[in-house]
């Protein structure tokens, strides 16, 4: 067994004051991707927040090497006055990469590269915004619902990346609805809640 | 961080917002100032460092709010917090693109606009030198109040409440070494001073900035 890119012991993690998960134990592999599944607001995107380093966990430990991790939220984080070319290249730049050329023919968009971000359509714009992972050469990718507005073709593109990233040895966390046909564990975050009784408790002791 | 500097200064010409918006403040108080103060030479020549020092450093705040709060709401300050550029850093290079599009462009029209006010020759040197000295220190601690403020809807309003005391060390030496120097006395304390505050805010606030954006992205 390699050692695992990324591991979390018991960690417990919360939004506005509220424990949304807790004992949250997962190790993630070169190679392997974990699919989180569990209804809207049962702490998907915190405990992907609490994992890009956002911010910190309640309790428990994550280990993961120093700067492994590319985060990538429900914003793509575009400018809308610059181009494809220069969004792309600026987040290279930052993450101490060059090559845009691999990234932008993955996502289809090297017709697209002179056009400004805000002429883009939603898919497009969300192809870029994933098209980011591929130039910040990290290794464990941490992905917020990264679907969202693609169509099935793009999603397919999606696919493909994602397994080229786990052969590379890269490792993934993906939060999505939807199935992508990827080789993938599935751990269902709504089993971390924390019991109604805990709760109490927790608040009781603030009262 | 010569990218993100990069970044920022290309989108602030592109947008036209910031750079064009901030000048065009600074020439209209002091076009409009002589209107409202009357066209008395002596008057004007009294008031005139005052005025340029007040109408600089408004127009530097008119751009402070969008500083982080563009990058907060279409994600990228979330991305650039997880990449490999420590916060101070990144607080440090917004500021000094700040300067380079509103300080700066500020420092180079505040002589043409001094002769409008009929400021005393002798006063432009230690004009274009305090500016030059005194304008960093208000994009730093402009960047400070934008860390604090970032996760507020509406929080421009809050954030020129929370800068402007922190302005006013800075305006008043600012001043009284441009006001000085028409005297035609000695200009060196004030101007140091003015320096000193700069050399302290940029060695300062660009941690406690940091520490505030962490506190805000979470």
């Amino acid at each position: 067994m390699t050692t695992p890119l990324l591991s979390l012991k018991s960690v417990a993690c919360s939004r506005g004051g509220f424990t949304v998960l807790q004992d949250v134990s997962l190790t993630l592999s070169p190679g392997q991707a974990l699919v989180l599944k569990g209804p809207n607001g049962s702490g998907k995107t915190t405990l992907l927040r609490t994992i890009a380093g956002l911010q910190p966990a309640e309790r428990g430990d994550i280990d993961a090497a120093s700067e492994s991790i590319a985060y990538a939220a429900h914003a793509d984080g575009l400018k809308a006055a610059l181009t494809v070319e220069e969004n792309l290249t600026f987040w290279a730049a930052l993450f101490g990469t060059h090559d845009i050329e691999a990234a932008l023919n993955a996502f289809d968009l090297a017709g697209l590269r002179g056009r400004r971000a805000h002429a883009l359509s939603a898919g497009q714009k969300r192809r870029l915004g994933l098209a980011r992972l591929l130039v910040t050469g990290r290794k464990v990718w941490a992905l917020d619902e990264p679907t969202v507005s693609l169509d099935t073709r793009a999603v397919a593109m999606f696919a493909d990346v994602v397994r080229g990233h786990l052969t590379a040895g890269g490792a993934a966390l993906l939060a999505t609805h939807i199935d992508l046909g990827l080789d993938a564990e599935t751990l269902d975050v709504s089993q971390f809640k924390p019991s109604e009784a805990q709760l109490g408790a927790f608040d009781e002791s603030f009262l | 961080m010569i990218r993100l500097l990069q970044r920022d200064i290309r989108l602030a010409i592109r947008s036209g917002g910031g750079f064009g918006l901030a000048l065009a403040f600074f020439l209209m108080v002091v076009v409009l100032v002589p209107f409202g103060v009357g066209p008395e030479r002596e008057i004007l020549a009294r008031i005139a460092p005052g005025v340029l020092w007040v109408g600089a450093l408004l127009a530097c705040l008119l751009s402070l709010d969008r500083l982080f709060a563009t990058d907060y709401e279409d994600g990228s300050l979330e991305l650039l917090a997880t990449a490999p550029l420590p916060l101070e850093s990144l607080v440090l290079t917004k500021a000094v693109a700040h300067w380079l599009t509103t300080g700066l462009p500020l420092t180079l029209v505040a002589p043409v606009l001094g002769v409008l006010l009929n400021l005393p020759v002798a006063a432009y040197g230690a004009l274009t030198l305090t500016l030059a000295l005194g304008t960093p220190a208000l994009s730093m601690l402009g960047a400070f109040g934008a860390s604090l403020t970032v996760g507020l809807k509406r929080g421009g309003l809050l954030l020129s409440l929370l800068v402007l005391p922190l302005y006013v060390p800075t305006l008043i030496f600012g001043a009284d070494a441009v006001r000085r120097a028409a005297e035609g006395l000695e200009t060196t304390t004030p101007v140091l001073l003015v320096a000193a505050i700069t050399l302290g805010t940029l060695a300062v606030l660009p941690f406690a900035a940091a520490a505030a954006l962490r506190v805000n992205l979470r």
